[in-house]
């Protein structure tokens, strides 16, 4: 059995990118780390890769507007090979700053024009919040599958807020089973702030595209990927693993049986 | 042509900045403020078409779903209605502002190419009656700072300034030789060299040796390798030192370099084999495993903080990152850790000093100056402190620092003659000027015009790019050595890589910013991000080709040679030709007068009560002590995936955390833990026990989170008033005494420390010192994180222990503070028991026969218990009778409020009752309570008899209340 390849992307203020890669490494995969500027060079290389990984940050410094700057250099310098490599069946995920980036770009919730939206914006706190979150899963991805219960995952941003152009898209979105996680409290009920950290439109946490196999999500799975980072693992003993992992193991499972 | 671009919410879309704004108003008390609108501006200056500025508008500067845009002319008269106020800022020319050149590269990514230059603004559009003086308060006090940005007049187009002017060289020779005594003060005061008369005699017999004026260059490379900052003059000098009536008696004492008298000296007798590298790198470096090692710097950036507390903390955690990446061959930064003094932020303004700006606005800028940089870096914050006096309210305390881990084989860096200086990172323009000097002065109502140029932004993701190609570097051995650009630029970096060899520097290789430097200003510009490496001829260019490759510049801007000589030149003329030794041996050494004289303070005559629940939840909402949840959470301290013991902790994960500990490999369960102790409360009384109670502070805080005492090293940071002051310094003397006496005692080797002097403030000739304030900050290697222990109460039925003997030692207390006093009896630390103590206590851990343990201090007993069932949303019973208590005259506040020092709270499971109390067996430790279901604090007095009685929801509520922006 192949391991599968991932390709993290990286740029000029990415920093979650050897979490992103030790997470897919954890559950089987092959990542390497790859600078834009190395891919644009070569752009033939991504068809080495079973998935694409944009990893949290501050891609270009969040400067304009959050992975703005970072979805434009996709869009108009990657945008065909971005194109196939999904035609393929092939897998992408942004987590975070990867996520402001696959809205920002126009690949989710997707269109074939790549118009955006969908946006992220200024959290209603007006900042920048580092806090633990409760999600629900819900929709259709290969990324999320027997992802049932509640998982518990930190997020880190200031630009988080999930708005969408109209409400019809919203109806759309949950029709097609789009959205996938949705920040609940502790007991899986609609969230209020702090429990939704942004003001997200229904608590949107994360969308996928109409394959399922394009995963954007503001939390961080890679960050809880062990017990041990959970706030309170002192209560965990014995168990090994973080509830993010179940994620990166879906993704690279799906990559090695459709391969 | 010019464009002028405005990009704004779209209706129904929340305007989060403009709100924040509006809160801000409030908060200075304009109430009639009905909406503040936030526009962001863009100027662009090129030759594009219209179309063209629409498809940047579309595709780059606005977010179609949120926002919407406008293109205007230069003309901008847009009428907003009578009780409509527009207010547009933009930066200063020659003030970095990093968007610009992000909106520049975004512009050539579209394919458009005539765009050449772009000036952001912002702008705010206020609704509601204001008068002119209101309006111009709001700007003033939330909108802007002068130092680095102003008001956009609407009449007069300024979006532009017009090319700024050429330099053309010319040499300036300083008459020195014939200058007398006054005029040698003059040439001091005049170029900003903060020399005194001594150093700039020495400067004249120098020159006069050589039968030669000095260029400008020449004294200025001078006055930055021979100021405070540089060079710490005052701990490595000569000290006359007398006191009287203190305890311990230090006696009359000539000190010849306070430094290696006490702090140096703990770490030369103890000797530890684990220390790799101290006090001669960026920053002290111990082992953590077989492969690497790991380093830890602790800056100040006070003075900058205090003019632009955004900018100034922004590159002050920006030089301490830079710090770690220049230990050695280059270390990953894997932690910061930022603790700051202020002001109280609801000081009336009224007792702001002119020139200064309120301690809210203070703690604002900071927090998100440190933040920004910290998050944008992806370097977790995971530890802290933030204390409060007034007398911080000119001279706020900023301590950033960084922790990195290298490998073992880069801890060592050599140059060779021959090896190319190259710059690397940022170009280089004329901000920071004068940083070295001016942080070896006082501040005054002036300092915000005089030294403004000291004042800079920083740019983190150009930091990032450099530490990401720079560590490439490294793991391919392309360069010899490297060092940081911080204070004094150019000419500390390659002044000290160069000091054993020589060097020469081509000044106009140099990137620029803009044109008009001159050689000196290039010279010691202090720009951000940017690092000096050495790389020998051989490897030049393909280090040149990994740093381009990500978009860094690199370039060789001299060599290191064989001399012994500063050799400068611009374009050939030769301006600066020091030797190495008279730069870094020839500064005069000097006796400076010490005094300390035991102060008596007023003891407050406290009657006794029979319910304490008031002064508790009093205590819980005092600013040292109250949540800082509203700054942890604007850091990302999750960031690289290592944090075990986060900064918040608890069911809620909202309870105060004693120490950090951070897992920085994924493949080893070796982790560090990260603690700070500091209270100039004490130091008032006197600053040995302060320095004391500092180093046990941290010890407590590591014991706490389940460390050990095996392997802790210390740093020492010192924020003092103006040393040449006897009493200041006679205070330092002690303090640094203090720091002997306890690190030995504790087996605690320094292995790097920093001093900040002249923290005062000038006001009319009145100078006002801030408290002299020591920061501990420890690193300690814990074998195993799942051992790694936090502080909140676990289940109910546990046991409360007390370990540690309470005394009734009130001085310097929160407690006494409620009563505006500071008393005389200063905890002390009673080295021997509490050695004894922290031993039994790390060993229960390990065998597992703790569930929590907290650290008690601030606010003594009561406070650390409450925080703990709190955290835990649980109650407590608790029995003072049981406390382990050394009291002539024994009193329940007494008791619950002593801050003594080598004390713990710790939750023991019943069944684990006899086999802790075996552990801590001949050990002061009582048995004073335990958790229990109904969710409140009881505390039962000496009599017996109910003293606090309060619902832990209430005490939660309380201490999260103050600080709750």
């Amino acid at each position: 059995m192949l391991k599968p390849k991932v390709c993290v992307l990286r740029t000029a203020g990415t920093n979650c990118d050897k979490e992103t890669a030790a997470a897919f490494k954890l559950v089987g995969a092959t990542p390497e780390l790859w600078h834009i500027n190395s891919l644009l060079e070569k752009k033939r290389c991504l068809d080495n890769f079973q998935i694409l990984a944009l990893p949290g940050g501050f891609s270009y410094g969040d400067d304009i507007a959050s992975g703005k700057l970072f979805a434009n250099e996709l869009k108009f310098k990657l945008a065909k090979e971005l194109q196939e490599f999904i035609c393929q069946g092939k897998l992408i995920i942004g987590i975070c700053n990867g996520f402001q980036i696959l809205v920002k770009s126009g690949f989710l919730p997707g269109n074939s024009e790549l118009k955006q939206n969908v946006s992220l914006i200024t959290n209603d706190s007006g900042k920048f919040e580092d806090r633990w979150v409760y999600l629900k899963a819900s929709g259709k991805s290969v990324w999320t599958k027997d992802i049932s219960q509640i998982i518990y995952l930190p997020v880190a941003h200031g630009e988080g807020k999930f708005i969408l152009e109209d409400k019809s898209l919203l109806n759309k979105l949950e029709q097609n089973g789009q959205i996938v996680f949705k920040y609940c409290t502790a007991l899986g009920e609609p969230a209020r702030y702090p429990d939704n950290p942004n003001g997200s439109t229904q608590g949107i946490a994360g969308i996928t595209d109409v394959t399922g196999r394009i995963l954007g999500l503001m939390p961080h799975p890679e960050r809880h990927i062990f017990s041990r980072q959970h706030p309170r693992h002192e209560n965990l003993k014995g168990k090994k693993f973080g509830q993010g992992l179940a994620i990166f193991k879906n993704g690279v499972e799906y990559s090695i049986r459709t391969s | 042509m010019w464009y002028k671009i405005e990009v704004v919410d779209k209706s129904g879309i929340f305007d989060a900045l403009g709100q924040s704004v509006k809160r801000g108003i409030l908060g200075l008390g304009i109430k009639n403020v009905k909406q503040v609108k936030f526009i962001q501006v863009y100027n662009l200056l090129g030759s594009v078409t219209l179309e063209e500025v629409k498809s940047i508008c579309e595709n780059l500067l606005s977010d179609k779903v949120a926002q919407v845009y406008r293109i205007l002319g230069v003309a901008n008269k847009a009428s907003f209605g009578s009780n409509a106020h527009l207010v547009e800022v933009a930066y200063n020319p020659g003030v970095m502002d990093p968007v610009e050149a992000s909106v520049l590269k975004g512009i050539q990514d579209l394919g458009i190419s005539g765009v050449t230059a772009v000036k952001t603004a912002k702008k705010y559009i206020i609704s509601g009656k204001l008068s002119a003086a209101q309006l111009k308060t709001i700007s003033e006090k939330l909108l802007y700072n002068k130092l680095i940005q102003h008001v956009v007049d609407p009449q007069i187009s300024q979006g532009f300034l017009g090319h700024l002017p050429e330099y053309n060289f010319k040499l300036i020779i300083v008459e020195l030789l014939s200058a007398t005594s006054r005029r040698l003060l003059e040439i001091s005061k005049q170029g900003q060299l903060f020399l005194n008369l001594n150093e700039m005699r020495q400067i004249q017999s120098h020159f006069r040796k050589l039968k030669r004026n000095p260029t400008d260059c020449e004294l200025e490379t001078l006055a930055q390798t021979w100021s405070e900052h540089c060079y710490h003059k005052t701990f490595r000098g000569n000290i006359a030192y007398q006191e009287r009536q203190a305890v311990p008696a230090l006696g009359n004492l000539a000190i010849k370099n306070l430094l290696k008298t006490t702090i140096m000296k703990v770490t030369k007798e103890l000797n530890k084999s684990w220390c790799v590298s101290v006090f001669k790198d960026n920053s002290g470096i111990i082992k953590f495993d077989a492969k690497n090692n790991i380093c830890f710097k602790v800056e100040t950036h006070n003075h900058p903080s205090a003019l632009e507390p955004f900018g100034g903390a922004n590159t002050g955690i920006g030089g301490v990152i830079r710090d770690a990446m220049g230990t050695g061959l280059g270390a990953q930064p894997i932690l910061n850790s930022d603790v700051f003094c202020f002001a109280p932020p609801d000081l009336a303004f009224n007792k702001v000093p002119r020139g200064s700006l309120h301690p809210k606005r203070v703690m604002q800028g900071v927090v998100s100056g440190v933040g920004d940089y910290g998050n944008k870096m992806g370097i977790p914050t995971v530890n802290g402190a933030i204390l409060f006096h007034e007398h911080f309210v000119s001279n706020p305390l900023v301590y950033c620092g960084t922790v990195g881990i290298i490998p073992k084989d880069k801890s060592f860096k050599q140059t060779d003659p021959g090896d190319l200086v190259v710059v690397i990172g940022g170009a280089t323009g004329r901000d920071g000027i004068h940083g070295a000097t001016f942080s070896s002065g006082e501040l005054t109502h002036e300092s915000e015009t005089v030294s403004s140029g000291a004042v800079q932004i920083g740019n983190p993701i150009q930091e990032k790019k450099v530490l990401d190609t720079l560590l490439a570097a490294r793991d391919l051995n392309l360069y010899s050595a490297l060092t940081d650009c911080g204070a004094g630029g150019l000419s500390s970096a390659v002044g000290e890589m160069g000091a054993a060899l020589g060097a020469k520097v081509y000044l106009d290789k140099v990137p620029l910013k803009y044109s008009g430097l001159t050689y000196m200003e290039i010279w010691i510009s202090e720009s951000q991000e940017r690092m000096v490496l050495s790389v020998p001829v051989k490897n030049i260019d393909k280090l040149v080709k990994l740093f381009a490759h990500e978009n860094v510049q690199a370039t060789v801007i001299g060599e290191f040679t064989a001399t012994k000589r500063l050799e400068l030149y611009y374009e050939d003329n030769l301006v600066c030709d020091l030797a190495m030794r008279f730069l870094h041996d020839g500064l005069p050494r000097i006796v400076k007068k010490a005094v300390y004289i035991q102060s008596k303070h007023r003891e407050p005559k406290i009657l006794l009560k029979k319910d304490y629940s008031v002064d508790l939840l009093k205590l819980l909402s005092h600013y040292d002590i109250c949540s800082k949840e509203w700054v942890i959470r604007q850091y990302d301290h999750e960031v690289q995936g290592g944090s075990i013991i986060k900064p918040l902790v608890g069911l809620t994960n909202d309870g105060p955390s004693d120490a950090s500990v951070t897992k920085p490999l994924f493949d080893s369960d070796k982790g560090i833990v990260i603690a700070n102790g500091i209270n100039f409360r004490f130091g008032f009384i006197d600053p040995y026990w302060m320095a004391a109670s500092c180093i046990d502070e941290v010890v407590r805080q590591i014991i706490s989170v389940g460390g050990s005492l095996e392997e802790v090293a210390i740093l020492d940071n010192f924020c003092w008033g103006n040393p040449d002051k006897p009493d200041r310094l006679g205070g330092l003397v002690r303090a640094a005494f203090g720091c002997y006496a306890a690190a030995k005692a504790y087996g605690l080797p320094f292995i790097s420390g920093k001093d900040s002097f002249y923290n005062e403030f000038n006001l009319h000739g009145k100078s006002t010192s801030i408290p002299g304030t020591l920061l501990i900050s420890a690193i300690s290697v814990m074998p195993d994180v799942n051992q790694a222990l936090s502080m909140y109460a676990k289940a109910v039925g546990n046991l409360i222990y007390l370990v540690g003997n309470t005394r009734d030692e009130l001085g310097g207390s929160h407690y006494y503070d409620l009563y505006q006093a500071l008393g005389n009896v200063v905890p002390r630390v009673y080295f021997k028991e509490a050695l004894a103590s922290f031993q039994a206590l790390s060993r229960a851990t390990k065998k597992g026969l703790i569930k929590a343990v907290h650290d008690c201090s601030d606010g003594g007993l009561a406070v650390a218990i409450s925080e703990m069932i709190f955290s835990g949303d649980l109650g407590a019973e608790i029995f003072l009778r049981e406390a382990p208590y050394l009291s002539d005259n024994p009193r329940n506040d007494s008791l619950l409020f002593s801050e003594s020092n080598s004390r713990f709270v710790v939750e023991v499971e019943k069944n684990k009752q006899k086999e802790f109390e075996k552990a801590l067996k001949g050990r002061p430790f009582g048995l004073v309570g335990y958790l229990t279901q109904s969710k409140d604090l009881k505390v039962y007095g000496l009599d017996g008899k109910i003293c606090i009685n309060v619902a832990t929801s209430k005490l939660k509520e309380t201490w999260r209340a103050p600080l709750k922006w």
